[in-house]
């Protein structure tokens, strides 16, 4: 009992005094995996969009493939993008492991798949005659495309939602890949384990502290916008 | 409508600036150095200490990988390290042996201990003789947590019940955590139950733990760690000057004398005592 | 009169069956034709493939004498037309974005985008609902907005596929006039699908009776509803005699219409001169050999039996008094008046009986 008192004191302590470390380390995640999400919106709403939008054999197989890509375990990523990045791995040329680079690569691959699949899923609910308003209206296919976009802006928020949720607070790929490297890969999931192995509870919790807050914030926000959207 | 359009491309615009910010970290592949070493001493914080001063002089950067040392040493082995930072003495003449790597130096040592519940089921205090405590452990079927790692707190586990000759896998007693030191100190201290560890970090976790030091001081128990370059003939990839630079340091005055007082303003004591230069054959004495 | 729309042989399959098999189909310039048939007989499908919305299907779209597609592409062809679908299909924005839309795609200036979307809202009577959210209104106001949007973008001919279908008799009333006004100022070609006859009465110059993905006759309302070129036909529109005719005079609620020479007294409030279509339901017309002069009926017609048909349970009537006339009555009555062809009858109806539509 003593300990996590004493731990939450600490983790207070250390976010109000904005702890140095602690900031660079809670501003390293935000960028990483922002940007992981960031990437992972434009390669899943456009794939997903083009899954949705156009029939094709063997559509059904893809959409399960997406789906099941959802669930990716983050250790079975970081496994294969360490094994490609190593030295002696195909892109080892590239010589990225061990960067923040390398994380943003393995969560751009864990949240892709969530991006998508709820892409499509969005796609597939509106109607199907949306899609033929829209062009009987003058729209081309870009524009059309882009339409439907806008029409399932708030599932596509929800699935930005989604894909920042499961970065953020993965640790396998990113203790893989980028090796908790002090001052410059070390992320708040990976410094949370660690600091936990090394006994410093306090600073565990506190950062266990700045990932809910960092989640319920980014949650929050995209929340609110959902929710003005649907008042209009 | 509008207004979302633009956040989003506010957004866009301000991860990929900082991107540019995060990507110019790939700078200069020549000077990384890539150092895998043992979970003990970096949650011991001794490199934390360590490594700012070798790359404030150097210029280097030094991306750790604390891992076991068995994995540091697969990771040496494909030539994904410069340079390791290990305590697996029969681990690491083999892969000296095998052309791996150059140059092993002695660094420091410590000693391992074997620690565990105050109650002291087994009744193994006072015993001298670790192998002796080992076969009481044994005898009395008493939980022992092994890391099961690979690590060389593992190795150096696995050589001691080799020595006491008792039979160990398998065993209802024996379990293992597949987890670093300090988390496997923090379970052994839930489990009440007897385990081997390296004082450095026990003495690091101490105030959280419920586990007393029962067996310590035999010669067996020496937890001695080398530096060991990767060998730039077999994997032309390697920053071997950089490697070589490291090595250097670690054996250097500066660096030793570190080592020599780390620990001792937080634990009275230090974790580690250094030995560069020094022969294997005269530690401990 | 010009022709601007044509198609020829137009056939749609699916999953091999037939949904669409239309030898030929000429619309002409200003018209209205109103597409009617039970559901699944093919309007929408027509509709949506002389859209040129549907990838595959075989046979000739011809606009303003350009084939689409070969001389004319597809994107200008669609630019030039427009399409209101049953549902509003209204986009998650505001009204006015909406009415906007057709011309966003456009690419059209700001300014005209405003004027445009402005008058078009007032024009359906939903100006003070513009800023208002899509996703808040009534379906009447969806369907008006559905509507403005189609009509934003000055369409040289527009599609409606059954647009008033989902809304309750008053609201569809409403719109329904409304949208028989600006037909008539702005002089757009249409094309409309429907289910109700009446909806089809009202609006078009011309009516298309399809099923089973073909169209089965076409021509004017009066003459497709009296004259059904087969069964099906008649069993789908045939129920009622349709007559044309104009206002010639009222008083104290009942209005005297004068139809191919006969007057025919009605009720309801329309102008002298209004032209009124009258539908007459032949269960409402009583045959009888001398009428006599006291009775409620307002109307009596002499005419002669032109045929006698047996349906069952009872006989159907059709007379020539000048002008068409239908009638059913049992098989006692044929009896008891001993009709035959060619008999002379007097047929009487009440005023209330005739169901009247302007024109």
């Amino acid at each position: 009992m003593d300990l996590i008192l004493e731990g939450i004191k600490k983790a207070f302590l250390l976010l109000f005094t904005l702890d140095r470390e602690v900031l660079d380390i809670t501003i390293l995640s935000l960028k990483v995996s922002g940007l992981a999400t960031i990437i992972s919106i434009f390669i899943g709403v456009s794939t997903g969009t083009m899954i949705a939008l156009n029939e094709f054999p063997g559509k059904r197989i893809v959409v399960s493939l997406v789906n099941t890509g959802m669930g990716l375990p983050p250790v079975v990523v970081g496994l294969f993008v360490t094994i490609f990045l190593w030295r002696s791995g195909p892109f080892g040329f590239l010589g990225i492991l061990y960067t923040p680079l390398a994380i943003i690569i393995a969560q751009s691959i864990i949240a892709t798949p969530i991006v998508m699949g709820i892409t499509v899923a969005a796609m597939q609910q509106l109607p199907r005659k949306l899609r033929l308003q829209i062009l009987a209206l003058g729209a081309t296919r870009l524009q059309m495309v882009w339409t439907l976009i806008k029409e399932a802006r708030l599932s596509l928020l929800a699935a930005v939602m989604a894909g920042f949720g499961g970065v953020i607070s993965e640790i396998g790929a990113s203790i893989m890949v980028g090796g908790n490297i002090k001052g410059y890969s070390r992320v708040l999931t990976t410094a949370t384990v660690m600091e936990t192995s090394r006994g410093n509870f306090d600073v565990a919790i506190a950062l266990s502290i700045i990932l809910l807050l960092l989640a319920y914030f980014i949650n929050l926000i995209l929340t609110h916008i959902q929710q003005k959207e649907r008042q209009r | 409508m509008k207004k979302i359009t633009h956040t989003l491309i506010t957004v866009i615009a301000l991860v990929f600036l900082s991107s540019v910010l995060v990507v110019p970290a790939v700078y200069a592949q020549q000077k990384n150095i890539i150092l895998a070493t043992t979970t003990s001493t970096q949650d011991s914080g001794l490199l934390d200490v360590l490594i700012p001063i070798f790359e404030k002089k150097t210029g280097y950067f030094v991306k750790t990988i604390a891992v076991g040392s068995g994995q540091a040493m697969a990771m040496g082995q494909k030539g994904e390290a410069d340079v390791l930072l290990v305590h697996s003495p029969a681990a690491e003449k083999k892969f000296i042996e095998d052309g791996y790597g150059i140059n092993r130096q002695l660094i420091m040592h410590n000693d391992f201990i074997v620690v565990g519940s105050p109650a002291d089921p087994a009744k193994i205090k006072g015993i001298k003789a670790t192998t002796e405590v080992f076969k009481k452990i044994a005898t009395t079927g008493s939980l022992f947590l092994s890391r099961g790692d690979n690590s060389g707190t593992h190795a150096k586990e696995k050589t001691i019940w080799k020595a006491a000759a008792v039979k160990y896998e398998g065993e209802k007693w024996y379990q293992q955590t597949g987890l670093g030191m300090g988390q496997t100190l923090n379970v052994a201290s839930e489990k009440k139950a007897y385990t081997l560890a390296d004082r450095g970090t026990y003495l690091a976790l101490k105030k959280n733990l419920d586990l007393n030091i029962l067996a310590e001081g035999d010669a067996i128990l020496l937890n001695i760690y080398h530096v060991i370059e990767a060998n730039p003939a077999k994997f032309p990839k390697v920053n071997a000057p950089g490697g070589k630079a490291f090595a250097g340091f670690m054996v250097s005055k500066e660096a030793q004398e570190i080592i020599k007082t780390f620990g001792v303003d937080k634990f009275g004591s230090p974790l580690f005592f250094p030995d560069a230069g020094k022969k294997v054959e005269d530690l401990g004495k | 009169m010009t022709s601007i729309l044509e198609a020829k042989g137009l056939r749609v399959e699916r999953a091999g069956a037939q949904l669409l098999d239309v030898l030929h189909l000429n619309i002409e310039e200003s018209e209205v034709l109103a597409l009617i048939g039970p559901n699944g007989a093919g309007k929408s499908t027509l509709l949506v493939t002389l859209c040129h919305l549907f990838k595959s299907f075989s046979g000739a779209i011809i606009f303003k004498g350009k084939q689409v597609g070969r001389e004319l592409p597809v994107s200008q062809y669609r630019r030039r037309i427009s399409m209101v679908f049953q549902e509003p299909l209204l986009f998650n924005a505001t009204v006015f974005e909406n009415v906007a839309a057709g011309l966003r795609f456009r690419s059209i200036g700001r300014q005209e985008i405003e004027g445009s979307v402005k008058e078009n809202l007032e024009r359906f009577g939903i100006g003070h609902l513009s800023d208002r959210s899509a996703r808040t209104l009534s379906g009447g106001e969806a369907q008006r907005t559905s509507l403005a949007r189609a009509f934003a973008v000055k369409p040289d001919m527009l599609f409606l596929d059954e647009p008033f279908s989902a809304l309750d008799p008053p609201t569809r009333e409403s719109l329904i006039e409304d949208l028989e006004r600006i037909l008539d100022e702005s002089g757009t070609t249409a094309i409309f699908a429907t289910h109700d006859r009446i909806e089809a009465l009202r609006l078009s110059d011309r009516i298309a009776v399809m099923n089973q993905g073909r169209i089965l006759q076409i021509g004017a309302p009066d003459d497709v509803m009296n004259h059904p070129a087969d069964e099906f036909v008649a069993s789908f529109v045939g129920v009622e005699t349709i007559l044309k005719g104009k206002v010639t005079g009222k008083k104290l609620g009942i209005v005297t219409v004068s139809v191919l020479g006969h007057e025919v007294a009605v009720i309801g409030d329309y102008g002298i001169g209004e032209n009124l279509i009258l539908c007459i339901r032949p269960e409402n017309v009583t045959l009888s050999i001398n009428p006599s002069e006291t009775t409620s009926a307002r109307n009596t017609f002499r005419g002669t039996i032109e045929r006698i048909v047996p349906m069952g349970l009872f006989h159907k009537v059709e007379l020539d008094c000048g002008f068409p006339l239908v009638a059913y009555i049992t098989q006692d009555a044929v009896d008891a008046l001993s009709l035959c062809e060619g008999s002379d009858v007097a047929a009487s109806l009440k005023a209330t009986a005739i169901h009247v539509v302007r024109k």
